[in-house]
């Protein structure tokens, strides 16, 4: 069977019309299969969602109890027949219960891998690699100039400007769901145990990482904080946040801000960065073609961000590949718009 | 050039003037000598290398990475330099990226981490030796993986600078190569902007020279008064400011002052300013040169031309030069005079930029200088006189100089701003006569004010003519360079002509400012959700008559052009309002500009 039979994008989405289900769709629909609690791919409002327990679970934290209809969670490697299409999920190595759905139908198999990132977080299950026919790859940073250093080298940097400015406070703008815990657990491993404070809009989702017994140390949320006793100290706030009256509570804020657009030094400036950390939840170049290679595939989509940069080096790689144009993923996070969702 | 690239780095994110200063200063205070003045030279852009051309480094990157890829990477980033110190492939390391297998379920890459968190963890541990990324094994790796241990040391500041100097050109290429393989990333980019020479880092030269002066708690204007005289690395200099040595002397006989330049002035400033405090001129339409002349050792006259940056463009003038007999240093604006009448800025233009200056081009586009400072009278610096003594040395000046090339910027008399907001929309009535087509505005000067370089506060005000206004319609879209990189902020516009089916857009120009932050940030938005084609870089956004943007555009003058569709060239478009209000088809027509065409020529003989 040709793969646009069993998966072809349409306005709403990725369509499966032989399982009657959609994946990560941008509008309301009978029967959805999320990849990812991210707002641009997880929405309110469809009829039946199937996702991980950890995305449903961040899912209702964030929607209220009644943002589906119906609900169903599945295992990292279980199988689920949807009428002539079998379906399992597979890890992401994005944020906490990030998956990949693989989907299979008369020999053929198909990878959505929602947004990935092959390199190591202490904060969920590693990415691991599923052969298939044809691997649809995210591109957020689809180009050469992408490659992200180790993040703990980022984090010491961070540390070492802690250090340096002992009178100030470090605002550290992070995606409330994934990136925030991440550099929280890199900054623990890099020796740093002093409090760490939140701002109010990262609290919910971080408590539910610790639930899932992920250890973070001691949190603190900031709002019960004087402005004096903030010097010396490291605040984690959605990207958003870094940026308006509310830093008036921090004594001199330093401004940093976890993502892996930091690498393009204009983005730092037009958001005002001062101390740009390049820690992204994202495969870089590297690990999107690494991933690529790996996975067999002899057809790869491409879809939100730089596809024309991925579409190509397919091509010179002998690989099929096209852009499949969906609109919807990712969209706050292009042009630098500072809206805190969207996880880079 | 580790230090020097950190303190690019910095400098490149550091918003608030007196952080940058700090960082320069407590540069200067680290580095030792020769460096910090190397530094200093690239920071001021007095290094005298010749830079090497962006097509260079493109070729360089060209014969390592993929042209596609690289063409759309440049496109994201921006910044060529940038661009290339990202791409730039690691030494032999790619080829194992390339044919990394990853295992399933735990990529290598964890692995690689576990051990980056342990150094992390015990600084003081030796370190094992570096690893490229996609290597295993038990130890850690470095950070940056660019620095291999079998590599040479990367190149000082000094060693860049002074090689680049006495580099043939054919040597250049390979030279650059080693050292990109040589440097990490910020240390690839601080090259590349050093030997492109184009560092824009929001640092400007007069920034520079304060912080040196901060180093020795000088007066920055007492460097700006010897800066001409000095040469990198600028050993006497430093020497000077640490206390070591005399005040360097100025030697050069005709040496270029640093410009004052003017605010433009706002509705709402008048209230807080005192007319009778303030000396009012034309503001001519042509443009800003210092006339420098003096006498060097010898005893020989020495004229030169300089632009308001500096540059000598005596080559371009030397029917001028003659005229600057005296030694002195004016400051005015240069024009082309016919039969005693000022001719528009088109006209002059139609001087500037040519390859030779034939006998034929300087007679039929005679050039002139009208005054309007005196920086400098024979051996004696004015700059530190109020401006209403010096321009009574200037009309001194200009009468004993007694040349037809040379005149006086008259005064326009005025007591009250009712009068000169009458004068700066009706030059004509109020003095300026048949010259009124070259004025483009009125220039407020305190009587007290002393000649400061930069952009001082409050001194000089410009208050140009309003500009002529149309609506066109947004029709393609191309990424930003510089600070507006990976926006969508070059914006070509045209309006509505008659075509051989119906009414069709023409585009008339092209503008990349004029907008607020927010009104980017909107165009960008309608750009990405609008375009309908894409045809390598630019982006066709739709324009039909019910859908599309209408962009209000200022501009200060049309001009006839054969190198445009519509016949027309604007000068110096920008846009001045979003018009979300009006439908396409409300735009304006060609017609339009044409009518405009028609008035403005006829103010030139041609």
């Amino acid at each position: 069977m040709r793969p646009q039979e069993l998966l072809a994008p349409t306005a709403s989405g990725l369509r499966c019309r032989l399982g009657d289900f959609y994946v990560d769709p941008v509008r309301p629909v009978e029967r959805a299969l999320i990849t990812h609690a991210h707002s641009d791919h997880a929405r309110p409002g469809h009829g039946t969602v199937l996702a991980t327990q950890e995305t449903l679970d961040m899912m209702r934290l964030r929607y209220g109890d009644n943002f589906a209809g119906r609900t169903q969670a599945i295992r990292y490697g279980e199988t689920l027949q949807l009428d002539d299409v079998s379906v399992s999920f597979h890890p992401a190595g994005h944020v906490l219960g990030s998956a990949q759905i693989a989907m299979t139908c008369n020999g053929l198999r198909i990878v959505a891998s929602g947004d990935y990132k092959d390199a190591p977080d202490p904060t969920c299950t590693p990415f691991e690699v599923v052969s298939c026919d044809v691997f649809i790859t995210e591109a957020t940073f689809g180009l050469p100039v992408f490659r992200h250093p180790d993040a703990a080298h980022e984090v010491r940097k961070l540390l070492d400007s802690v250090r340096l400015f002992p009178e100030r406070a470090h605002l550290v703008g992070a995606y409330s769901l994934g990136k925030a815990q991440r550099v929280i657990a890199l900054l623990r491993a890099a020796g740093h145990d002093a409090p760490i404070y939140l701002h109010g809009a990262m609290e919910p989702i971080t408590r539910y990482y610790e639930s899932r017994g992920i250890a973070l140390g001691d949190l603190r949320p900031v709002k019960d904080m004087k402005k004096a006793e903030l010097a010396g100290t490291v605040t984690l706030a959605p990207p958003s946040a870094t940026s308006d009256l509310w830093t008036r509570r921090f004594p001199d804020p330093v401004t940093a801000f976890a993502s892996g657009w930091m690498r393009i030094r204009a983005r730092a400036r037009q958001r005002g960065v001062e101390l740009p950390l390049v820690i992204s939840d994202h495969a870089d170049w590297d690990g999107l073609t690494a991933t690529i290679k790996a996975t067999s595939a002899g057809e790869i989509w491409v879809t939100h961000g730089e596809e024309d940069a991925l579409v190509h080096w397919c091509k010179t790689q002998g690989l099929a590949a096209r852009p499949l144009a969906l609109v919807g993923y990712g969209e706050e996070d292009e042009g630098a718009s500072t809206s805190a969702e969207g996880a880079a | 050039m580790n230090r020097f690239a950190e303190l690019l780095d910095r400098l490149s994110y550091e918003p608030g003037r007196n952080n940058k200063l700090r960082l320069i200063t407590q540069y200067f205070r680290e580095v030792p000598d020769p460096d910090r003045g190397y530094a200093l030279a690239a920071l001021t852009g007095a290094l005298s290398f010749k830079h090497a051309k962006p097509g260079l480094i493109r070729e360089l990157i060209a014969a390592r990475v993929d042209p596609e890829l690289f063409a759309l990477s440049y496109d994201y980033v921006g910044d060529l330099s940038e661009t290339v110190a990202l791409m730039w492939p690691k030494t032999s390391a790619s080829s194992s990226v390339e044919t990394l297998p990853i295992p399933d379920p735990s990529p290598p890459r964890a692995a690689l981490a576990e051990g980056g968190e342990e150094v992390a963890a015990t600084p003081s541990a030796p370190l094992p030796p570096p690893l490229r990324r996609g290597e295993v094994s038990g130890g850690g790796p470095l950070p940056d993986a660019g620095q291999g241990h079998n590599k040479p040391p990367p190149p000082t500041l000094t060693e860049v600078v002074t090689t680049l100097a006495t580099l043939g050109k054919t040597e250049l290429p390979a030279q650059l190569t080693r050292w990109l393989d040589e440097l990490d990333e910020t240390g690839r980019w601080a090259l590349l902007k050093l030997v492109t020479g184009a560092m824009r880092i929001g640092v400007s030269a007069r920034l520079a020279k304060t912080a040196a002066a901060a180093l020795g708690d000088k007066d920055p204007h007492d460097v700006e008064l010897i800066w001409p005289g000095l040469s990198p690395p600028y050993l006497e200099l430093f020497a000077w400011l640490e206390g070591r040595a005399d005040k360097p002397a100025n030697r050069d006989a005709a040496p270029f002052r640093p410009v004052m330049l003017a605010h433009a002035i706002e509705t709402n400033d008048f209230a807080a300013l005192d007319a009778r405090d303030f000396i009012a001129e034309w503001k001519w339409d042509g443009i800003r040169v210092q006339a420098v002349s003096g006498r060097d050792d010898d005893g020989n006259v020495i004229a030169r031309l300089y632009s308001r940056t500096g540059e000598d463009i005596s080559k371009s003038f030397p029917d001028l030069l003659p005229s600057l007999h005296l030694s002195g240093a004016i400051d005015g604006e240069l024009l082309v005079l016919r039969e005693g009448r000022v001719q528009s800025f088109n006209v002059l233009q139609q001087r500037l930029n040519r390859k030779s200056v034939t006998p034929k081009l300087t007679k039929e586009f005679p050039i002139h200088l009208r005054a309007y400072d005196l920086l400098a009278d024979g051996e004696a610096d004015l700059r530190l006189l109020p401006f209403v003594e010096r321009r009574t040395r200037l009309e001194a000046f200009v009468a004993k100089l007694d040349d037809l090339r040379v005149d006086l910027s008259p005064v326009v008399p005025f007591d009250g701003w009712a009068i000169i907001t009458a004068a700066r929309a009706d030059p004509a009535a109020f003095g300026a006569g048949d010259d009124a087509e070259a004025v483009e505005g009125v220039m407020l000067k305190r009587r007290d004010a002393v000649y400061l370089p930069g952009r001082p506060k409050g001194q000089w005000w410009k208050w140009k003519r309003d500009p002529h206004i149309i609506d066109a319609v947004l029709m393609y879209a191309q990424r930003g360079h510089g600070k507006r990189s990976s926006y969508y902020s070059d914006y070509t516009f045209g309006v509505w002509t008659e075509g051989s089916d119906g009414d069709q857009l023409v585009p008339v120009g092209k503008a990349y400012f004029g907008f607020t932050d927010e009104e980017l940030l909107q165009i960008d938005r309608f750009v990405r959700r609008n375009t309908t084609e894409k045809f390598g870089p630019v982006r066709h956004v739709v324009h039909e008559p019910g859908q599309g943007l209408v962009l209000e555009v200022a501009f200060e003058g049309l001009q006839r052009s054969t190198r445009h569709k519509s016949g027309v060239a604007m000068r110096f478009p920008r846009i001045s309002r979003l018009r979300w209000d009006k439908p396409p088809r409300e735009a304006d027509r060609l017609e339009t500009l044409e009518r405009m065409l028609k008035t403005d020529v006829e103010a030139s003989p041609h």
